[in-house]
């Protein structure tokens, strides 16, 4: 089973990965230690592959750093669900292949519960109550098996755009 | 290639004219196309994971148009570790290989403003940039919109990239500003009225002051970013754009449809400063003035333009900073400082007690050059205030415009430039 983060609105790319710990500036090409690590130093010492944040609205606000999304993905983040994401934040995490889902459940899932995730179909299920999740397209679903937009683009020969299901 | 202008209907906001344009289709918000790229703009925290994306993922050659690729090294300028100095090195080698010319070394500037500087950005253009804030070339009528590294590593390696077409949100400005109030004002007061993410996926365009200075709209469009905003335009009108050549297809459309419609009285604006920890947290510097300050910080590409430094000199001429108080100025470009020490502006502030660091981004990213520690109070006219931004997670950072940051330094608390 996976454990829930909860996090409030407005979680930012300051909050999530400092600009100081960025691999500019340190060169260090693993980034799994430095997800929250001022804003909640427990996070990535704890945090399993498989697990899922559940955020408030506009979720990963601020930089076009990559690298804060990239960092989620180091330490096996399966999805991110919150209401709204930040718009460079959305585009990087596609591009990253990492799952994120627009639905409210902040208020419904707390803090270390634990659910199953079905990003396929768009579920999530925490102690016997399913919640539906935006289902995701085709071509969707090719990215996030491909490993991102970069690896299907080179797959297709294309861009994933306006492909039919 | 897009088909002839004529095409283009009635009823498009310029965002939708602009990627109609650049598609070959037209396209309305909402729609999907995908767009060449007229200019990409790279800087030096980011560009070396473009390099990794494009030589170890998309295994391209090369980039395919070299000619469009601007790179800039502005965010750690000049290097403070030996991690940072390597990747500049390779940065430059890469620059190098590629054939890259519009290349900017420490010192040049913010790459912003080097882009609008250098005119690389232009009317009706598309361009992309590795930093969130490249909304700041619609300050040229330029559809400026921020990406990350892989989405950067597609548009140099195929020339183009997929967009959504943005909804709009029109701001009407109306009125002249008040003494000691300035464009960052209006922004932060639309930070305020609309939130952080009221632009969220959308565009911004402003529309009512043809006698905007281009310093302001390039304040305005870059300032949309903390809205959530896609790009930030000004349609290239009046004496600002009297040097830009906007094509003829551009234009102000009466019938373009909006989502939001806002309307700001300039003539009732006062100086509005953010508190931390957030960008929309905004209120009157009038009602702020128990906040004692230890730094005070003016530059960025939000607000360290030359009619920034000159709106402080003026407050600050033969006056003094307060005991205890550093004032840290970093124009935004070596143009910029090389301007304000020709007319004296410059002086000025350093007689004041003003100390001067390269162009570049300074400490807006708390990465060098003036972090803050722990408790430590920042005034500073940059545009993020979050947690942990300037540095230690417990320092506090308070954003406004330079006016209102130098009539803070004169009296080490957060004060409105009319009361000094």
């Amino acid at each position: 089973m996976a454990r829930i983060w909860v996090f409030g609105d407005n979680t930012d790319t300051d909050q999530i990965l400092p600009g100081r710990y960025a691999p500019y500036m340190t060169s260090e090409a693993d980034l799994s230690k430095y997800p929250f690590i001022e804003h909640r130093p427990e996070f990535a010492p704890q945090v399993q592959p498989g697990d899922i944040i559940v955020a408030g609205n506009n979720f990963g606000c601020g930089s076009s750093r990559e690298y804060a999304p990239r960092a989620l993905r180091a330490v096996g983040i399966a999805a991110i669900i919150a209401p709204t994401f930040a718009r460079i934040f959305y585009r990087n995490a596609l591009n990253l292949g990492l799952p994120l889902f627009e639905a409210e459940l902040q208020s419904r899932v707390a803090d270390g519960d634990l659910a199953e995730l079905d990003r396929n179909q768009g579920a999530l299920t925490v102690g016997g109550q399913v919640y539906e999740l935006p289902a995701p397209p085709l071509w969707l679903r090719q990215v996030w098996d491909e490993g991102g937009v970069i690896a299907y683009y080179r797959n297709h020969g294309r861009l994933p755009l306006g492909e039919a299901e | 290639m897009p088909e002839p202008t004529a095409s283009l209907p009635a009823g498009l906001t310029l965002s939708e004219q602009i990627l109609s344009h650049a598609a070959g289709h037209v396209a309305r918000a909402g729609d999907l196309v995908i767009a060449p790229i007229d200019r990409c703009m790279s800087h030096d925290s980011l560009t070396p994971e473009v390099i990794d994306a494009l030589e170890n993922e998309l295994q391209a050659a090369h980039v395919k148009h070299p000619e469009r690729i601007a790179v800039i090294i502005d965010h750690v300028a000049p290097a403070a570790s030996v991690p940072t100095a390597n990747a500049q090195m390779k940065v430059r080698r890469w620059v190098a290989q590629e054939g890259i010319t519009h290349f900017y070394d420490v010192g040049v500037g913010v790459c912003h403003q080097v882009m609008i500087e250098e005119g690389l950005v232009a009317p009706g253009q598309i361009a992309i940039g590795t930093d969130s804030h490249a909304t700041a070339y619609g300050a040229v009528g330029c559809f400026g919109a921020g990406v990350g590294s892989r989405d950067m590593a597609l548009a140099m390696a195929t020339g183009q990239n997929w967009f959504r077409v943005p909804e709009t949100i029109r701001v009407n400005l109306h009125g002249r500003f008040r003494p000691g109030v300035s464009a960052k004002d209006v922004s932060l007061y639309l930070c305020g009225s609309l939130g952080m993410e009221g632009a969220n996926y959308q565009a911004v365009e402003f529309h009512g002051a043809p006698w905007m200075t281009l310093d302001s709209r390039e304040t305005l469009c870059s300032m949309t970013t903390e809205l959530g905003a896609k790009a930030g335009l000004y349609y290239p009108e009046g004496e600002a754009a009297a040097h830009l050549q906007a094509p003829a297809w551009l234009r102000i459309d009466p019938e373009a449809r909006y989502g939001r419609t806002v309307d700001v009285d300039l003539d009732a604006l006062e100086a509005q400063v953010a508190m931390p920890p957030e960008v929309d947290h905004v209120a009157p510097a009038s009602e702020l003035a128990d906040v004692k300050v230890d730094l005070v910080f003016i530059g960025t590409c939000t607000n360290g333009r030359l009619q920034d430094l000159h709106a402080a000199a003026e407050i600050l001429k033969g006056r003094h900073i307060a005991p205890g108080v550093r004032l840290l100025l970093i124009p935004a470009s070596h143009r910029i400082l090389q301007a304000a020490v020709a007319d004296g502006a410059l002086a000025t502030l350093l007689a004041a007690g003003a100390t001067v660091g390269t162009p570049g981004c300074g400490p807006c990213i708390g990465r060098h050059l003036g972090v803050i520690g722990a408790g430590e109070v920042c005034f500073s006219t940059a545009n993020r205030n979050f947690r942990g931004r300037m540095g230690d997670p417990e320092g506090l950072v308070y954003l406004g415009s330079p006016e209102t940051a130098a009539a803070t330094a004169l009296t080490g608390r957060i004060t409105a430039a009319t009361a000094v």
